[in-house]
């Protein structure tokens, strides 16, 4: 039902195990990216090159994750989370520090943050658990699904990284959802969450993350303290308009009243300076990609892939939504980058990665078949 | 076993399930885009004024430009208040790497004190929004040259130049012009309900005391705007737009340099004041009070050893004598008492009286001394004025009592203050019935009246006072209020400011002012009177009168308390003198008062004589005094 048109279109990407349009809307944001980037960082030439090599660097990973096929994955989904939780578990004791928290595990060779791996080792332990079950998964595979992904996710937050916590969380959540629990138990369970907020709020939280979200509630209330962040980015964002002020025009950017401009507030560098048209354009940019990630999980073959690849998709949105959300005052100030455009590389090679088992899942259809039929 | 289940399995139903709901997800991104979308939409179309001014008005800062202070000249267009360029080292903090490692380095390189760091850090504290932070005040050329050549090894230390107060003539005029200083707690709160502290915006001084602080409004100017667009450490990146300040106006003050240099020499190392005025416009010519001290300690904030050192100074640098300081007047109202006795027919100019050397006063058993022993024998007015003989005024006094002499009195200004354009001024006392009353709940007696009859008892004056009850004196009863201010405005285009002129002193009349000026100028012209070897073979007719004040009894009366250690001195009297020439048609006045010194007919009036040589000296003679002046404050500030 599904492939013909495609391969025939493009078969030697097929080959190499490539979705073309996919592959399209990621450079596409590479690039915006590489832009924004030089006129966010003070027209800094260095700071886009390495964002440059990140990108190729990243793009590689893609390619190589893409040849191996989802079976493989399914295989090795078991290892591979036990591997990480104990990774997780090391930096815990052994962890080095960094902004405050800890999250880097130093391994001789390089330094590694085990929590990257959890983004992908979660929902592939998900997806193979409910994958063995029949879909609409039972009261019992969510109950144990939940508890699955709690235990990295807990581990995480502990570090302390709130934004990394959320995505590997909502990943295992996707899987679960995908797989078709009951709309009662998402009912109840979102009812449940909200009620258990106040434990989080009590006992999980630290203090400058309550401040965190004290300030989200009111920022006018502190302007000159923690409020100033998302005031400077809200007022940077309505500064642009419908036009926005014009590449390296943006005057709360370049003159540096915007915090973290090149990282967790690149949005509001590219809202000011290419204004509401220039926002929509980025938007529909990553619906499409969302929409394509979706489809191809559609027409994956297998449970496992399709839960994998739903599951992926749906946490590159949720990466989206919570940092355009935080820089523009509608959620709280979480440490999560724009995907594919904030400057820094250890969760673009993550991403790249998924988008990598994404392709895989696209393009390894033929030995799917030839398997299970 | 995993296999074994795969076959029951319907792989459609489930894929269906999964594709449910993966549109599900689909939608709900829709959604959350949709609101995302709306929520930018708002906050950049809908509210893009108000977001558009908040980003402006971020980077655009409107920094004030202080305006120069008007400069303050004397009669002759000799410059007493100067604006100089004075160089500060100041840092932004927020651009320094390594804060604690530059300041030590700075303190090493600039060589200054230690204590400038801690200083610093206090000041960080203070202002810790301040993009610029003042490290070292009033640096020397040196050290701005040196820190010149090494600024490529301080990134974010910037030398700010500026103009600054600086009085060339150091102590000469203080009590004159007074001073600027830092604007404290006080100046804010006062300038904000005068609703003027926005044009002090950026202004570091504002006057204090004298003239600096009466005509500050002219003197100050009006503040000037630039306006910059800035980044989030406050750096100007550019300029925008620039409103120039408007300069203070210019002032120039009746004093004459030379007559307030010689006021001071003549003075030398003794308290007292000297005020000279115009007789004819009450135009202050000199007003000196010794000792005096540096204002340009006070400009940029004094240390707290110079302050201590001043405040504690048994000689009271700090208090302007000319103005404040109240004096006995002794012998020097006698003209005065003397004009009121024939204007109110208690004696003519022809009335004789008996002086035996003293003065009996019925029902008092003490006896009334002349300070001559066996007295002047037959005594007229012009006689008592020119040797200042008591008996014949305690005769007077007695006649006329104490309420027609206080109500007379208040007309030459005695017990009130003259209005003079400083602040700093006291009205000293004329004691009468009621005075008395409220300060000690005692009634007058008699024996009170004879001693102000010859000028003591509570009576008290200010040197000003005697200056301008002496103006009265010799114009006939015209009365000008004193006043430093000649005009303003520029240098080369000045705009006069007229003379204030009271309602003359009529009543009195004009052959009883003749017989007192008679008297007056006897006491230079007769070879009995007192100040006749002061003013032997002056080139000039002189009027005038001495006074010798006795201070023993009168020391709960001033505030000063001489040391234990010279009670000698402190014993001495009070020497004072009035006097105005030419006597044929006033020009000038004189009024002095020395303390501790002896009598007035020695030590005050050459004094008097010293300052009127000057004033009707030839002109080439004039000139040479005033490039004698200049070339000493040369040398003094080098």
């Amino acid at each position: 039902m599904q492939t013909t048109e495609e391969r025939q279109r493009n078969p030697w990407l097929a080959k190499l195990h490539i979705d073309g349009p996919l592959l399209l809307g990621l450079i596409t944001l590479g690039i915006v990216s590489l832009f924004v980037i030089y006129s966010a960082g003070g027209q800094d030439i260095g700071l886009v090159q390495r964002q440059a090599i990140r990108l190729g660097v990243s793009l590689g990973v893609l390619f190589v994750v893409a040849q191996i096929s989802p079976q493989t994955w399914r295989t090795y989904a078991v290892p591979f989370y036990i591997v990480g939780v104990i990774l997780l578990i090391l930096v815990l004791f052994f962890g080095e520090m960094g902004k405050g928290a800890q999250r880097w595990l130093n391994i001789g060779v390089t330094r590694i943050q085990p929590s990257e791996i959890l983004k992908l080792a979660v929902p592939m332990l998900l997806a193979w658990y409910c994958s063995r079950a029949q879909i609409p998964i039972r009261f019992w595979h969510v109950l144990a699904g939940i508890t699955l992904a709690m235990i990295p996710t807990l581990l995480i937050a502990r570090q302390p990284d709130l934004g990394t916590a959320i995505l590997v969380a909502s990943s295992g959540i996707f899987v679960l959802f995908l797989a078709g629990m009951s709309w009662r138990l998402v009912t109840v369970g979102g009812a449940l969450g909200a009620a258990s907020l106040p434990l989080f709020w009590f006992f999980l939280l630290r203090e400058y993350q309550r401040q965190r979200v004290l300030t989200f509630l009111n920022p006018e209330t502190d302007p000159l303290g923690s409020g100033y962040h998302i005031i400077q980015s809200k007022i940077a964002i309505g500064s642009g308009g419908l036009e926005g002020k014009g590449w390296l025009q943006g005057t709360q950017s370049q003159l540096e009243f915007l915090p973290e401009r090149h990282t967790d507030f690149i949005f509001s560098v590219f809202a000011e300076e290419f204004g509401f048209f220039g926002v929509a354009a980025l938007l529909i940019l990553y619906g499409f990609i969302i929409f394509r990630g979706m489809l191809i999980s559609m027409r994956a073959q297998s449970n496992f892939g399709r839960l994998l690849g739903g599951s992926i998709t749906l946490t590159f949105f949720i990466y989206v939504l919570v940092n355009i959300g935080m820089v523009s005052g509608l959620l709280p100030v979480v440490g999560v980058p724009l995907p594919l455009i904030s400057y820094g590389g250890t969760s673009m090679v993550t991403m790249m990665a998924g988008f990598g088992i994404l392709m895989g899942i696209a393009t390894h259809r033929r030995l799917v078949i030839s398997q299970s039929g | 076993m995993n296999r074994k289940r795969v076959p029951i399995r319907n792989h459609q139903a489930e894929a269906a399930l999964f594709s449910r709901r993966a549109f599900v997800s689909i939608g709900i991104v829709f959604v959350v885009f949709a609101i995302l979308l709306a929520n930018l939409y708002s906050l950049q179309v809908t509210s893009f004024a108000e977001f558009q001014t908040r980003s402006n008005s971020n980077r655009i800062t409107v920094l004030p430009v202080a305006p120069n202070r008007g400069l303050i000249y004397d009669r002759n267009g000799v410059l007493l208040a100067d604006n100089i360029p004075v160089y500060s080292l100041e840092i932004s903090p927020l651009e320094v790497r390594n804060l604690a490692e530059t300041l030590t380095r700075l303190q090493q390189l600039l060589d200054l004190p230690d204590a400038i760091i801690t200083d610093f850090n206090t000041r960080l504290r203070q202002h810790r929004r301040f993009p610029n932070i003042t490290f070292a005040d009033d640096l020397s050329e040196e050290q701005v040259a040196l820190f010149a050549t090494h600024q490529h090894h301080f990134p974010g230390v910037t030398i700010e130049g500026r103009l600054q107060r600086f009085y060339p003539h150091r102590d000469l005029f203080t009590h004159a012009l007074g001073y600027v200083g830092r604007i404290n707690q006080q100046d804010v709160q006062r300038l904000r309900e005068q609703e003027r502290y926005a044009n002090y915006a950026a202004t570091r001084t504002i006057g204090k005391l004298g003239i600096e602080r009466q005509y500050e409004m002219d003197l100050h100017g009006v503040v000037g705007y630039q306006t910059v667009e800035v980044n989030n450490r406050g750096r100007v990146v550019r300029t925008l737009d620039f409103t120039p300040p408007q300069p203070g106006t210019d002032i120039h003050l009746e004093l004459d340099i030379g007559l307030q240099q010689i006021a001071r020499d003549q003075l030398q190392n003794r308290r007292g004041a000297i005020v000279v005025l115009d007789a004819n416009t009450g135009g202050v010519l000199a007003l000196y009070s010794n000792p005096s001290y540096d204002p340009n300690l006070f400009v940029s904030g004094i240390s707290t050893v110079d302050y201590r050192g001043l405040l504690n100074n048994p000689a009271n640098p700090l208090i302007n004598r000319a103005t404040q300081g109240r004096y006995p007047p002794a012998s020097t109202i006698k003209p005065h008492l003397g004009l009121l006795a024939l204007h109110e027919g208690v004696i003519t100019a022809e009335t004789r009286i008996w002086d035996p050397g003293y003065f009996a006063l019925e029902g008092v058993s003490r006896r009334f001394r002349d300070w001559r022993p066996h007295g002047h024998g037959w005594v007229t007015i012009t006689k008592a004025i020119a040797e200042s003989c008591n008996v014949f005024y305690y005769d007077v006094a007695h006649q006329l009592g104490i309420d027609r002499i206080a109500t007379f009195m208040r007309e030459f200004g005695f017990g009130e203050q003259t209005g003079i354009d400083i602040r700093e001024e006291n009205a000293a006392i004329m004691p009468d019935r009621g005075w008395k009353r409220a300060r000690f709940n005692e009634p007058w007696y008699a024996g009170e009246t004879l001693s102000v009859g010859i000028g003591q008892s509570f009576w008290t004056v200010t040197p000003l006072q005697l200056a301008y009850s002496t103006s009265i004196l010799a114009t006939k009863g015209e009365r000008h209020t004193p006043r430093l201010l000649r005009a303003i405005g520029d240098r080369h285009d000045p705009e006069f400011v007229p003379p204030r002129a009271l309602p003359p002193l009529s009543q009195v009349a004009p052959e009883h002012w003749a017989t007192i000026h008679k008297g007056m100028e006897e006491v230079i012209t007769s070879r009995q009177g007192t100040a006749w070897t002061a003013f032997r073979s002056a080139p000039y007719r002189a009027a005038g009168k001495t006074g010798t004040a006795q201070v023993v009894r009168l020391s709960d009366e001033t505030n000063e308390r001489p040391d234990i250690e010279d009670v000698e001195e402190r014993f001495r009297d009070n020497a004072t003198y009035v006097g105005y020439a030419p006597a044929e048609s006033p020009e000038i006045v004189v009024a002095l008062a020395i303390e501790n010194v002896g009598g007035g007919g020695r030590n005050a009036a050459p004094v008097a004589r010293a300052i009127m040589d000057y004033y009707f000296a030839d002109p080439e003679q004039r000139q040479l005094k005033l490039l004698e002046i200049q070339q000493r404050r040369m040398n003094a500030n080098d």
